[in-house]
């Protein structure tokens, strides 16, 4: 498993049981953590990406800058409540105020397959567009590349962020202590389950909309409003649990999860059960989670249900004493579970 | 949500663990057949309820696990062949073969699709007249009028392009050849609800005669799985023997005759090689002859591919409830669901990787109660 030392060009693989990349890698899963603990940061080693955070943080003279980069391989392009273009600008905006940046820059790089239709493309720049806009950030750089037809799905989109932090507060997984409060600020499980419904053509009795949404605005109000707030992180790929399990095993410290606390809008329970998939691991793409003292739990969530993303904001769970890193969550029948990291995206059960 | 919230509802949990603690005098070991029984044990915390006198065995019911490694050697062999479009439920995609799985297979450029019904290869196969769709049929008497339905459609389009993979496996013979089996331990059965929904339960009344042994056929819920236990501990402690019905408001005695009638159309029994368990006598089924031009294993040269399990792997030990996956030289150390030796490790369902969940959490009991 350890890197070889008789080549400066030597493999550090294996990574594991697979010689190839399988979609289970890109997952945000087990096999996500391998790939970049022991391909990345084994190769690229240094402070701010060891960190592992959302954004790296970095000192340049005497400013704090926050600056991030994610790609965006959505399908279908086009879902209810947002397009690929709103999600791209709205996910690097989110990866920034989770590092507790204020954003000033993205980027725009595109990759276009051949034959993709101009006036989809024109939507959804015209979608970045509206959304940084009223983010109060420029798009202030990019890249055009177009691949031949079946060489690529469509668009993707890669955006990268660059934002300043106001505040010498350092928010961060390591700062976690003893009995502090885990809020979010809503529901769980929309925009996964509302892709995967809009892609596999599932008739859903109530409408369900992405929860895709800029949660910049909304973090610094807390920030403004003095929370002394010790971790964040955006809700994405791996749901609730991956984001947790990681903040958890970054900070060596227990969190414990009330499960009746955790809201779960009814068309998203439903495909849930039917499918035999845990919401805990749904993707979301306008939720985030919140570490905070207890004594600022009320005025933290006063100041999130004042804004249009916060109404439905609630404490979940706590930290728990003890230095061992794990999730658990105490059921509706007041039992516990560990949520553990799963090894790729979540599979549909059989039966 | 109707139908679910009333069953995880924690003052009825609470009425049932209450009433199994009061009944329960002795040690008793109940198997629950079905995979999905497991997973909602370990997800909700369903053995943290109960008195110490119960053990739990995790049966061979997760369709994953005992899928033998035969099979899956063969549905990677169809799936790496260009001109295929091969269909599986997910779950079945990270299940090692004796040298790959198909998630590989796919990275490796087969064309592997995780569809939610067989119904969607026949589609599948409709848009694609020049490629050959199979579907992997895999699964117990639950999953098996969709195949039998799919199978049946596509004859009626008359498309020449449809076959099937079967490994289908039915659960009395499975309970029969734990029963005898020298080393069981086994007292009373939780039978799979959703399996009786098609079957019904009158296959497993000689079976409880004939051994001696209870069976509840029980659903999925917390509140379900208590009350199954329940039951099946209230005969032991009386020394009844009977099969009771605990998930009537889904269950009918005979069962949905219509989708049986689908399956004796379509299939016919045949002795059926399992994961760990090894040959039993009429446990599963192949295409009955009018359907045999469905048929992947005529279609494709797999004949050839004749692999055996993993020596080291005992999960058909662990199936058997002979030993716990604790008990497993490799458990945890060379086989985690990161690295599995076997399915049972890798499935969800799995008992290995439910019981590897637990331990943890076991392990975390036992500390904070210090």
């Amino acid at each position: 498993m350890s890197k070889t030392d008789n080549s400066e060009d030597a493999c550090p693989l294996p990574i594991g049981q697979y010689d190839k990349i399988v979609m289970a890698h890109g997952g945000g899963g087990q096999l996500t953590q391998s790939l970049i603990d022991k391909l990345m940061l084994a190769e690229f080693d240094n402070p701010a990406l060891n960190e592992k955070n959302d954004s790296a943080v970095l000192a340049i003279n005497n400013e704090r800058m926050a600056f991030t980069t994610d790609s965006y391989v959505v399908k279908p392009l086009f879902f209810p409540g947002g397009d690929i273009g709103k999600l791209a600008v709205c996910g690097t905006l989110n990866d920034l105020a989770m590092s507790g940046a204020r954003p000033l820059f993205l980027s725009c790089g595109l990759i276009i397959e051949e034959g993709f239709a101009i006036d989809s493309l024109q939507k959804i720049i015209h979608s970045m567009s509206r959304q940084a806009k009223a983010a109060g950030v420029n798009i202030v750089t990019g890249d055009t590349k177009v691949v031949e037809k079946g060489k690529g799905d469509g668009l993707y989109i890669n955006t990268s962020g660059i934002g300043v932090l106001d505040t010498a507060m350092n928010i961060s997984p390591s700062m976690l202590q003893h009995d502090d409060v885990v809020i979010i600020n809503g529901d769980i499980g929309r925009h996964g389950i509302a892709i995967m419904a809009q892609r596999e053509g599932f008739k859903l009795e109530q409408a369900l909309e992405s929860d895709c949404a800029d949660l910049s605005g909304l973090v610094k109000l807390l920030l403004d409003g003095g929370i002394d707030i010790h971790c964040m992180r955006d809700l994405t790929r791996g749901g609730l649990a991956t984001a947790l399990i990681e903040i958890s095993t970054a900070a060596n410290k227990q969190i414990m999860l009330d499960e009746t606390a955790i809201a779960i809008a009814d068309p998203v329970r439903s495909v849930c059960e039917v499918l035999g998939l845990d919401p805990y691991y749904v993707a979301n793409e306008g939720r985030f989670i919140s570490v905070l003292p207890s004594a600022q739990a009320a005025q933290a969530l006063a100041i999130m249900h004042a804004h249009p993303l916060g109404k439905k904001a609630v404490v979940i769970g706590k930290v728990d004493k003890g230095s061992q890193s794990m999730v658990t969550i105490k059921n509706r029948i007041g039992t516990t579970r560990i949520l553990q990291l799963l090894s790729g995206s979540q599979l549909p059960r059989i039966c | 949500m109707k139908y679910i919230d009333e069953f995880r509802h924690q003052q009825h949990v609470e009425l049932l663990a209450t009433a199994i603690r009061n009944a329960c005098t002795r040690p008793w070991t109940i198997m629950e057949l079905c995979g999905g029984q497991t997973h909602a044990i370990m997800k909700y915390g369903i053995d943290q309820l109960l008195p110490n006198d119960i053990t739990l065995i995790h049966g061979p019911g997760c369709p994953v696990c005992v899928t033998p490694l035969q099979a899956i050697d063969k549905a990677i062999g169809i799936a790496a062949l260009g001109d295929v479009i091969f269909c599986t439920f997910g779950d079945m995609l990270r299940v090692p073969g004796s040298t790959k799985d198909l998630m590989t297979v796919k990275a490796e450029g087969g064309d592997v699709r995780t569809v939610y019904s067989p119904l969607e290869a026949v589609t599948l196969a409709q848009q694609h007249p020049d490629k050959q769709v199979v579907f992997f049929a895999i699964g117990f008497e639950t999953t098996m009028p969709t195949t039998a339905m799919s199978v049946y459609q596509a004859q009626q389009m008359g498309l020449k392009n449809f076959k099937l993979l079967v490994s289908h496996v039915r659960v009395p013979p499975a309970m029969e050849a734990i029963l005898s089996s020298a080393e069981n331990k086994v007292q009373g059965f939780l039978a799979a609800g959703n399996v009786c929904v098609v079957m019904g339960y009158q296959e497993y009344l000689p079976i409880a005669e004939k051994y001696q042994v209870p069976i509840v056929v029980t659903g999925f819920e917390p509140v379900d799985i208590l009350q199954g236990i329940l039951r099946c501990i209230t005969q032991l402690e009386q020394s009844q023997v009977t099969v009771e019905n605990q998930y009537a408001r889904a269950v009918q005695t005979s069962g949905n005759t219509t989708a049986q009638q689908m399956i004796n159309r379509v299939f016919k029994p045949v002795t059926r090689s399992w994961r760990g368990l090894g040959d039993i006598a009429m446990s599963g089924f192949e295409l009955s002859a009018d359907y045999t031009d469905f048929d992947a294993e005529n279609a494709f040269q797999i004949a050839h591919i004749n692999t055996q399990e993993h020596q080291e792997c005992l999960s058909g030990k662990v199936l058997q409830g002979i030993i716990k996956p604790s008990q497993c030289p490799e458990f945890a150390s060379r086989c985690t669901p990161e690295s599995p030796l076997g399915a049972t490790m890798v499935s969800a369902e799995g008992a290995c990787a439910a019981y590897y969940t637990y331990r943890r959490q076991q392990s975390i009991t036992e500390n904070n109660s210090q």
